[in-house]
């Protein structure tokens, strides 16, 4: 690979990763729940100008974040309140939920076209990030990207380890038992369908802030649904969908990098590289169909009424 | 015939009857669809910037409709259709891959009026214009081949469709003659709108060392990561872009829709509307290059200005022989002009060029 280097290539690897891994990892929490939320990219695009602006107007790109968290979330109450309080279809309100965020993220970007946003300061490790090859690769990048894997990690310990993660998980599962248990569904729903839309938003908030920086409708062109597909190929585990973020995010920005290097592939074939490579890792790895059935929360969009 | 049918039909007919003859003072009803959102600052900007250029121009006695982002294909077809239905005489369907969408619905709708921006297949109702961007990338090649310190230009590709490619070619053949030295990276990243992917093309070409960057992609967003490595430098593309100006943008080939558009509503009205096929260019109006900045030396300002009046004037084709072939076969002898044939199926590169046009 003449020209191509390496170090730079895994520093932006991480970069272009961080947004949907930010959703992804949001995503999974929501569906681990039992909640199937297609409004990923309507509250990332939502997060996206809502950091935005706020880090505009405060000058601060922590605070800007603040607010994208703030505003995925809000959004996603939206859909809490209809699908879990007024029972309606999850997939319905989902998809209305990604409408109404790219209208809504136009609506209020009309003022932040074309402006530029306070940059993001890189954390500073001092000697660290001079370690030849280790410190440009892992150690020099913003917080979010730390705090993206930092975010699976918890997920991780949060399912595997705790009571919470058994209650979310058995609500996952089964709601009627979870609530003939006494557990409260609707409530903890609730909390991670907002976690979930604070993910989101901040992995929209890293697009607008970090990656590309700066505010442009519809700018997540599809982000957003690239997360919930890796919900899906990643078996519903953390460390698979870190795995599938940054395979896609990885390969994405390999093949650019290839075809600006002049590699002597077809390009149609680096182009459909990114999907084709996720998929086919993701699928083989959950290909013993009896355990990824097993991963699939059963009661994965299905509408919980308590009747008793 | 129960009751109800009965006055439905009636309904229905009163309103073809109604519908059929447009009245004087009925507004002309015209609308658009756009392949990016109207804020992207780029490609479909401009084209909304001509329909409000419509309003402004014709007041009350036009009305016009777009929707924006709609993806080029089955979904074009139905948000055309709604715009048939709805009774909209005049449909400017405005990018490239809306081709065969818009022939299907104009079948459909023979006393509909369809334009369709970019393509080459016309119908009894539909039109095509295009303008000549090739020009405008031959002047700002000709800035980037002077400017480069690296000799290394970067392009933002889109799709592998004529137009994309005779831009390549133009700018390359502009900066060649300016530097030699030159070398031009293409990338393809197959959007016409996705920022973020364009800011990651754009990063790689940076990486690669490249310190010019042409796109061919509707968002700022490789202005932005030009802005961000400092010491490169792009242009504006469809749109002024001026956001980003005095550097890294420093001119940009604006697309100007405006007096097309109102020459179409206005044939519409009278009545003299027929299927052509536009490509108009710098001589025109159509395109315009972006103001200079003062990042630019006062020379190469001169020199692309005069490439520019060259044009204009009709004393200067961008495709002016010897041209050779990327695979060394001759293409134009010494002082042969290229025809808009050629132009309008190009899929091959110039001479010079690295890698391969993707089918």
């Amino acid at each position: 690979m003449a020209g191509i280097s390496i170090e730079l290539l895994l520093a932006s690897l991480m970069v272009a990763a961080t947004p949907i891994l930010l959703a992804a990892i949001g995503e999974l929490v929501v569906e681990k729940a039992g909640v199937l939320n297609l409004g990923v990219e309507g509250m990332m695009i939502t997060g996206a100008i809502c950091g935005f602006a706020v880090a505009v107007e405060t000058g601060s790109p922590t605070l800007g974040f603040a607010g994208a968290a703030l505003g995925g979330a809000a959004l996603s109450v939206i859909f809490a309140v209809l699908t879990q309080l007024l029972l309606s279809n999850h997939v319905a309100t989902g998809l209305a939920l990604t409408l109404f965020g790219l209208g809504f993220s136009a609506l209020i970007g009309q003022g932040y076209v074309g402006v530029k946003p306070p940059s993001t300061p890189q954390i500073n490790l001092g000697v660290l990030s001079d370690i030849p090859f280790l410190g440009p690769v892992l150690l020099s990048h913003d917080l979010m990207v730390y705090l993206g894997l930092a975010l699976v990690a918890a997920v991780w310990a949060v399912l595997k380890f705790t009571r919470t993660g058994l209650i979310l998980r058995a609500i996952g599962e089964s709601h009627d038992a979870a609530h003939a248990l006494g557990y409260k569904v609707v409530r903890l729903r609730f909390l991670a369908i907002l976690f979930g839309g604070a993910s989101a938003g901040l992995g929209g908030a890293y697009l607008s802030l970090v990656r590309v920086p700066q505010w442009t409708e519809g700018m997540t062109a599809g982000a957003g649904w690239i997360a919930l597909a890796l919900v899906v190929f990643g078996a519903w585990k953390p460390w698979r969908v870190l795995l599938g973020a940054y395979l896609f995010g990885g390969v994405s920005v390999l093949q650019l990098n290839l075809q600006a290097a002049g590699l002597k592939v077809p390009v149609e074939l680096l182009s459909m590289s990114p999907y084709l490579i996720t998929i086919l890792v993701l699928v083989i790895m959950s290909a013993d169909k009896r355990r990824a059935a097993l991963n699939a929360p059963a009661a994965l969009g299905r509408v919980f009424h308590a009747t008793t | 015939m129960p009751q109800f049918l009965k006055s439905a039909l009636a309904g229905a007919a009163l309103a073809l009857a109604l519908g059929l003859p447009a009245t004087a003072d009925e507004p002309t009803k015209v609308g658009f669809i756009y392949v990016g959102p109207i804020g992207d600052l780029g490609w479909s900007h401009e084209h909304d910037q001509g329909r409000k250029a419509i309003e402004e121009a014709f007041g009350d006695k036009v009305q016009t409709t777009y929707v924006e982002s709609v993806p080029e294909g089955a979904d074009a077809e139905r948000v055309l259709t709604q715009m048939a239905l709805s009774g909209h005489d005049l449909i400017f369907t405005t990018s490239f891959g809306y081709m065969e969408p818009t022939l299907n619905i104009a079948k459909k709708f023979p006393n509909v009026k369809f334009e369709h921006a970019t393509g080459y297949k016309q119908a009894p109702n539909v039109s095509t214009y295009s303008a000549r961007f090739y020009e405008g990338r031959a002047v700002i090649g000709h800035i980037a081949g002077r400017m480069t310190k690296s000799n290394k230009i970067g392009y933002i590709a889109s799709f592998p469709i004529p137009e994309v490619i005779r831009g390549i070619n133009a700018s390359y053949i502009h900066a060649k003659k300016a530097n030699p030295d030159v070398e031009m990276k293409v990338v393809w990243v197959y959007t016409w709108f996705d920022p973020g992917k364009e800011a990651d093309a754009a990063k790689a070409l940076i990486e690669q060392g490249v310190d010019v960057i042409l796109q061919h992609t509707d968002s700022t967003a490789p202005m932005a990561e030009a802005e961000k490595a400092g010491n490169v430098i792009g242009f504006g593309q469809a749109s002024d872009m001026s956001q980003y100006a005095p550097s890294p943008r420093v001119s940009a080939i604006i697309d100007n829709w405006a007096p097309y558009y109102i020459d179409r509503v206005q044939a519409v009205m009278d009545g003299t509307w027929e299927s052509v096929a536009t490509w108009d260019g710098i001589a025109d109006g159509m395109v315009k290059i972006g103001e200079m900045t003062d990042a630019i030396p006062a020379d190469v300002q001169e020199e692309a200005q005069a490439i520019a009046d060259a044009i204009a004037a009709g004393d200067y084709h961008p495709f002016t022989g010897p041209l050779n072939k990327q695979d060394g076969t001759a293409w134009l002898a010494e002082g042969e002009t290229a025809d808009d044939g050629t132009l309008l199926g190009m899929n091959f590169y110039v001479e010079g060029l690295e890698g391969d046009v993707p089918n």
